[in-house]
């Protein structure tokens, strides 16, 4: 098993860094450009969220984001320990209803979900949240 | 570094806006503010012109949702022209394309407005 990680401030000017530090993780695992692609963005769909929702936009708190790779696996687990946020409650918003109702949120925790293929959580408030995005690599 | 660029034009009383770069939720509220300058000023009639952008999240997709409404309640549209494949597969992921019309070419999105404007 190989390991990385970044750690960031809770500030979306570091979006940018967390995407770079995915996409070369992904790319040495040996994932194709669209691939890639798609796990920066659901990185980047994750840690919008804690920067959004559990750490409400203080930019003195941290996110941690690891990369594990194991046997054709690509996980990437991103922990706050901000108020707790449960994507797991997010339900896939019907685009009629959603338009017709003038939305502009929730539909990063759906990216998330198609982007890759499985997403875990372990909610723990106050102590530690974890969003584990995995990813298989194709044979 | 650039990480999100707007230029704005007119061209045959459109709004043209060409986006380049990332737009994530970083420099979305850039995106955001450019649309509201155009709907004070009563412009109505707009096309984004995606060919050097980069990248897109669902922060900037919130964007386009958050405008439309009122764009088209005031006999106006968002229409969307030249993005990557990398950009439309994200407006695809999430039905984009049956909520807004989406065109190779920046022309056929601004000819499409003089199509809906002769038939009214």
């Amino acid at each position: 098993m190989k390991t990385g990680s970044i750690q960031i401030e809770s500030r979306t000017e570091r979006l940018i860094a967390v995407r770079e530090f995915v996409s070369e993780a992904a790319h040495e695992f040996g994932f194709t450009d669209e691939d890639v692609s798609k796990i920066a963005l659901a990185v980047d769909e994750a840690c919008t969220n804690v920067i959004k929702h559990a750490y409400k936009f203080d930019p003195t708190k941290t996110i941690q984001v690891v990369v594990r790779t194991d046997n054709g696996v690509f996980e990437i687990a991103i922990r706050d320990t901000g108020t707790q946020f449960n994507p797991a409650q997010v339900r896939r918003p019907d685009m009629k209803e959603y338009l017709s109702h003038y939305r502009k949120g929730g539909l990063g925790v759906f990216l998330m979900k198609s982007l890759m293929d499985k997403v875990e959580y372990e909610i723990a408030p106050g102590k530690m949240n974890e969003v584990r995005l995995i990813k298989y690599l194709p044979h | 570094m650039i990480d999100f660029k707007i230029a704005h034009r007119e061209q045959q009383n459109i709004n043209v806006l060409e986006l380049k770069g990332y737009l994530d939720a970083h420099t979305a509220p850039k995106l955001e503010e450019a649309f509201q300058h155009l709907l004070t000023s009563q412009r109505f009639r707009i096309v984004v012109n995606c060919k050097e952008l980069s990248y897109i999240s669902s922060a900037g997709l919130g964007v386009f949702m958050a405008f439309i409404e009122d764009v088209r309640n005031n006999k106006g549209d968002i229409k969307l022209t030249n993005m990557s494949p990398k950009v439309y597969n994200v407006f695809d992921l999430l039905g984009f394309p049956l909520l807004y019309e989406i065109f190779k070419d920046e022309q056929e999105a601004i000819s499409r407005f003089f199509e809906k404007s002769k038939q009214a």
